[in-house]
């Protein structure tokens, strides 16, 4: 087995471990997985951004908007670091579908940890492209996200066409017009999986829409923290 | 508003021009839907297999990939099923089996054939000539290959002009391909200058002219991939850099991008045994330049062994033995190329580096020393600098082992026993140094722990080339 990204070699080591509990194969090298930042320590309970702070200006700011934030929190598993810049540029703009399969793992043991309190009904909603970007990249990233995860899928969401949200700036993103239609309701509690949490725009648009149509709770788990 | 402009109709040459010799995705042929479909039920456009599924494995028709973990499936929202795509050349733009490559078909393109197309008015030494003369004959009477055997700084550029006039003049497309886009940047302007009434396109990952209708394309190898049946006269620089070598697809583009009929010229300062061996048995027409284009001798490198090397390497300290020659240097009005095995060291030698520099009054600023690697997204700009001379050490990788031409330095090799420094990269290492006429010689200084045969192999090589051009 060759690691995903940088074609080498990977050695397995056999321990009583991955003996017993038949561990997947591993699809990156160790030295790869070492550059895979996760976030841990002091980050902002609300967006997990890197921060001293309880809850950082961003998310203040956010909570001054409107009368309560549409988005309970956001849960993000990776810093976003130069290695997963050009992990996540050759997956998803290159279109390198497999490659999102290195991320299964920490995906999916980290929202364990995280969504422990999530009620069984709960379902995961991937945040949407627009068809012409689907056709381009022949698959949704978040979608992608979102099948890892162990609770239902749904992708109730839709999503008009628009310029690329990594060539906007900040102040372009945060007061954009809400992007999304909803086709089917629902009354669960929704956890939105998407790649990245840059200034939140993205997940508060989907977020309020869910809400509006009758959703109780939405939650946020994203691949890493822009 | 302005009202929308009519889509400017192309005439079948202008087509053929853009389109003749290449293997194209459907998202790399930039025409509208309209019009391409039109081109495609006039059979101007050939779609065919993008992937070939065969018994045991499977072919990617583009970069002719052929291990099955380079393969993977991908459930397409595009044509909702799930099939094959090729991860070998995706950095290229991926080839999905659902979508097909695209050949044009239909008429050839005409090149202009001119009567004197080269506007360089330099003059060439007798040894350039005749390696130039046995160029042109090889175009001439259509020989399939012809290796150029010369030193670093040969002047193999200018040896290939009246060559490629000779192509010129006989209406033929031409490709010049080399393994590195730094090297493929400093050939398109004395390419284009040489030869000024005639279009030159550049092709590398990233560059500007992606639609090359060019007759003349200089092109990283890399690039051969998008071509098929393409070039008349194909000419490979550097036939023994990495990544040529050492990947698989390269050899097959380049063969690939070849014209039924086709003359093929192999540069190279240091070719690898293989070639060695085919040259000695005779299978590989070749011709040997043993002396630079000043009728200078190369440099000969000098081993400077370091006891402290692994434990200074280690706190990212320059070695001491480095610091000493220094001080001592020949011609210290020379600038300076050090050559560090990894880009961890380049980067993190940098800073103690520039410190002890300044303290030896060899550094004016903190800016006239750069590190630059692969990675580094400034490369361009800073080799730039380092030319224009208007910085005074370069740290560097081994990505500017060959291709490049700084005027006046000395060169050192840090840590020279290092995997990555083989015979081949240290002779051409050796070989940036007195590359001027005005300052014809440099010093050369292999910093090591321990001689490895690598660096005494190169040593050799470096002195019996020496001694075929003339010099004991």
């Amino acid at each position: 087995m060759q690691c995903l990204w940088c074609h080498e070699q990977i050695m397995h080591e056999t321990s009583w471990k991955n003996l017993l509990l038949l561990d997947g194969k591993a699809l990156l090298c160790q030295e790869c997985k070492s550059k895979m930042e996760v976030l841990s320590g002091k980050c902002c309970s609300r967006c997990s951004r890197i921060t001293n702070e309880e809850v950082c200006s961003d998310c203040r700011w956010w909570e001054k908007q409107s009368v309560e934030d549409p988005l309970m929190f956001n849960h993000s598993v990776f810093n976003y670091n130069a290695f997963m810049q050009e992990l996540i540029a050759k997956w998803k703009y290159r279109g390198d579908y497999f490659l999102g399969n290195a991320f299964k793992e920490p995906f999916v043991k980290s929202f364990r940890k995280k969504f422990t309190f999530l009620e069984k009904n709960a379902i995961a909603v991937p945040i949407p492209l627009s068809t012409k970007r689907l056709t381009e990249r022949a698959f949704n990233q978040a979608q992608m996200l979102a099948d890892f995860l162990p609770i239902e899928t749904c992708a109730i969401l839709s999503r008009k066409h628009g310029e690329k949200q990594s060539k906007k700036t900040r102040y372009e993103r945060i007061f954009t017009k809400n992007p999304f239609a909803i086709n089917e309701t629902i009354n669960n509690p929704v956890v939105l999986v998407d790649d990245i949490y840059t200034t939140g725009t993205t997940l508060r648009h989907a977020a309020s829409l869910l809400k509006e149509h009758g959703c109780t709770r939405v939650y946020a788990c994203t691949l890493v923290r822009g | 508003m302005q009202p929308k402009k009519a889509p400017p109709d192309f005439t079948n040459q202008q087509l053929a021009k853009r389109f003749s010799g290449k293997l194209l995705l459907r998202n790399e042929i930039p025409l509208n839907e309209a019009l391409f479909q039109k081109l495609c039920s006039a059979n101007l456009f050939t779609p065919s297999k993008s992937i070939k599924r065969k018994k045991l494995s499977n072919q990617c028709q583009r970069c002719n990939n052929q291990k099955q973990s380079l393969f993977a499936a991908i459930p397409c929202q595009s044509c909702k099923k799930t099939h094959l795509y090729c991860r070998n050349c995706i950095e290229m733009g991926r080839v999905m089996e659902c979508e097909a490559l695209y050949l044009w078909s239909g008429e050839a393109p005409i090149w202009p054939s001119l009567e004197d197309p080269c506007s360089w008015i330099g003059k060439l030494t007798n040894v350039q000539q005749q390696a130039a003369n046995r160029i042109v004959n090889a175009i001439r009477n259509k020989e399939k290959e012809l290796l150029i055997w010369a030193v670093c700084g040969a002047g193999k550029t200018e040896m290939l002009y009246p060559g490629i006039s000779e192509a010129l003049m006989q209406g033929k497309r031409i490709c010049i391909a080399t393994p590195r886009a730094d090297v493929v940047r400093e050939l398109l302007p004395r390419i284009k200058s040489a030869f000024s009434s005639t279009e030159v396109a550049a092709l590398y990952g990233g560059s500007p002219d992606k639609d090359a209708t060019a007759q003349i394309i200089i092109s990283t190898t890399h690039q051969l991939l998008r071509y098929k049946e393409a070039f008349d006269v194909l000419i490979i620089d550097e036939i023994d850099a990495f990544p040529y070598h050492a990947d698989q697809s390269l050899p097959f583009a380049a063969n690939r991008s070849k014209a039924s009929s086709n003359t093929t010229i192999y540069l190279t300062a240091t070719p690898r045994s293989e070639h060695q061996k085919q040259i000695r048995q005779k299978k590989l027409p070749h011709i040997f330049v043993p002396v630079r284009f000043h009728g200078k001798p190369l440099p000969v490198p000098l081993f400077k062994m370091c006891f402290d090397l692994r434990k200074e390497l280690k706190s990212y300290k320059p070695p001491t033995a480095f610091l000493k020659w220094l001080d001592h240097r020949k011609n210290p009005k020379r600038r300076l190329l050090v050559f560090v095995p990894t880009i961890k060291l380049a980067d993190k030698m940098k800073d103690n580096l520039t410190q002890i520099l300044i303290d030896k009054q060899i550094l004016s600023s903190n800016d006239s020393l750069c590190a630059v690697h692969a990675t580094d997204p400034d490369r361009k700009e800073k080799v730039e600098l380092f030319r224009e001379k208007k910085i005074e050490v370069l740290l560097t990788t081994t990505i500017l082992e060959r291709g490049v031409t700084f005027p006046s330095v000395d060169v050192a090799v840090l840590d020279a026993g290092h995997i990555v420094f083989d015979e081949a990269a240290l002779v051409q290492i050796s070989g940036r140094a007195g590359r001027s006429p005005d300052d014809p010689t440099g010093e050369v200084l292999f910093f090591h722990d321990g001689k490895t045969d690598a660096m005494v192999e190169a040593k050799n090589s470096i002195i019996s080339m020496n001694k075929r051009g003339g010099f004991s």
